[in-house]
């Protein structure tokens, strides 16, 4: 099985060499491996942005999550942009909205695409549908972006780890965070290098991140990590846009991560036993949602 | 490489709320169903690590009995299938241990009904993406993403290449393969992971092979 890239140095160079977009890497990748067309593979990935889109929307027309701990916050934050008084810029905030709607209707148990996890799947589409207000891209620029994220997360899934249970929150929505600035980059029309210094200069601010949800839900703190990330997104997309690069090689920090995780307490990855889970509203809240038994766990 | 696809990445198409917890995890309990090859009447559930701790608020339960129903990750069914269950005639029962494993998402599923009984073990390594690390006490590596057939034998000369000539025979490539045995001599299991989906007549073609106990396989 030929493989195109085992790192982001080598996704780069390729992408410079052939003066090709990440995106295009990915797309003859996917082809080489999967043996299938790229229309076919154009097709999935149509279909994955679609329901990216149609979760989007109705988490902005406002849900609430069985236990009641989330939803809502999306419409808020929309209502507020529409006051006029946003201070970070309505870009951001709107990319904040849409990361949290998607969130919010995943922690409903309603139908979303995994980017790259579920816990983690409002950033990507997040910062993508807001930046499409600035950028106005094409369908298929749409598409790029989600291809530019995957390249980047293969990376990260290969040679690190995309799992909380593994690696923590920072192998989550700090990977979709540096995966969201990579593709925002490429879009706006950026370098493959100053994606993958956007990737670096993401992922390097959420190195340490736990994984601690209360109850074990995928709601608290989930929802709200991933309107940071998709904040944290956009900011490094921005920085590495303005000319500014990361001192530590990208492939270097995805290592340190996979490190970092290695070393993270058990307590501390998704087992929801430390952390913001057992602080005392943490764990009173788990009591009152799954009864006594599950507290003297936590 | 443990992940192989772009679509591992950005995908899969799910029910929320955790992409290893919900969707990884009905997908071993969809290997389990299509490895036993029929709907169990009985199933015991046993859950390790971070599976243990959180599997009731991640809807791990409902997630992995509706990949014994056969439902897909994305399929809005998965949210009744503790009901369909029952209806359908399949009695659960999930166990937490406490046991440390390699891998901290972890089940074991043992199902079965009047004739006979099986047990796999599966992780869920991250985003959806699953691995299955023992079949009947084998151990094995497989990722559910490709066709497979599971070949349980006699240990004994030739048995390999007998299959290998039933594939070659109707042109199925094969893309992996692992052999695996408890001791010498004794029981022993083929893993091969092949280009396309095999049809029930070759697989019984090949349960007639001498030696060969049983044949399974995982559709794509």
């Amino acid at each position: 099985m030929e493989v195109l890239f085992h790192n982001v140095r080598e996704l780069v160079e390729r992408a410079e060499n052939e003066n090709k977009l990440i995106s295009e890497i990915m797309i003859e990748q996917e082809m080489l491996m999967s043996e299938r067309s790229r229309e076919e593979i154009i097709a999935q990935m149509e279909n994955n942005l679609k329901v990216m889109e149609e979760a989007l929307e109705k988490g902005l027309k406002g849900v609430k999550s069985v236990t009641g701990l989330t939803g809502g916050d999306a419409v808020l934050m929309q209502n507020y942009i529409q006051s006029g008084k946003g201070l970070s810029g309505d870009i951001l905030l709107d990319a904040v909205s849409k990361a949290v709607a998607t969130n919010e209707v995943n922690a409903a148990m309603g139908t979303i695409c995994a980017t790259p996890t579920a816990g983690s799947a409002g950033v990507v589409p997040g910062t993508l549908f807001a930046v499409k207000n600035k950028l106005n891209p094409t369908k298929e620029q749409m598409v790029r972006y989600l291809f530019t994220s995957g390249a980047f997360g293969f990376v990260v899934a290969n040679n690190a780890s995309i799992s909380g249970a593994a690696g923590g929150c920072q192998a989550e929505v700090g990977s979709a965070a540096a995966m969201a600035a990579a593709a925002i980059v490429e879009m706006a029309g950026g370098t493959p290098a100053q994606s993958s210094h956007a990737f670096a200069i993401s992922l390097k601010n959420m190195l340490g991140l736990v994984c601690d949800p209360v109850a074990g839900l995928v709601e608290v703190p989930c929802v709200k990590r991933n309107a940071m990330g998709a904040a944290n997104a956009m900011v490094a997309a921005d920085m590495a846009l303005a000319g500014i690069t990361s001192r530590i090689p990208t492939d270097e920090v995805i290592g340190a991560m996979y490190r970092i995780g290695q070393t993270m307490p058990t307590a501390l990855k998704e087992t929801a036993q430390g952390g913001l889970a057992a602080t005392p509203t943490g764990k009173a809240l788990q009591a009152k949602i799954f009864g006594g038994a599950v507290l003297e766990r936590g | 490489m443990k992940y192989t696809s772009v679509f591992d990445i950005i995908g899969p198409v799910m029910i929320g709320p955790s992409s290893s917890h919900t969707a990884g995890a009905a997908r071993i309990g969809r290997v389990a169903r299509d490895l036993f090859g029929r709907l169990p009447k009985w199933a015991k559930i046993h859950l390790y690590g971070s599976f243990a701790e959180t599997y009731k608020g991640h809807g791990t339960d409902v997630a992995i009995i509706g990949g014994l129903l056969d439902y897909e990750t994305y399929d809005e069914r998965i949210k009744t299938a503790f009901q369909d269950a029952k209806n359908a005639g399949l009695e659960f029962e999930f166990i937490p241990e406490t046991d440390h494993t390699e891998h901290p998402n972890t089940a074991r599923i043992v199902i079965g009904d009047d004739e006979t009984e099986m047990s796999i073990v599966g992780i869920s390594i991250g985003g959806g993406t699953i691995e299955i690390t023992e079949l009947n006490g084998f151990p094995l590596r497989l990722s559910g993403g490709m066709p497979a057939i599971l070949v349980v034998h006699n240990d004994r000369a030739g048995c390999i290449a007998n299959v290998a000539k039933c594939l070659a025979e109707y042109d199925i490539n094969i893309g992996h393969m692992e052999v695996s045995r408890k001791e010498r001599g004794n029981m022993a299991l083929m893993v091969i992971e092949i280009d396309q989906n095999i049809d029930q007549s070759i697989m019984e073609e090949i349960e007639l092979l001498p030696n060969i106990t049983k044949v399974t396989r995982i559709k794509k």
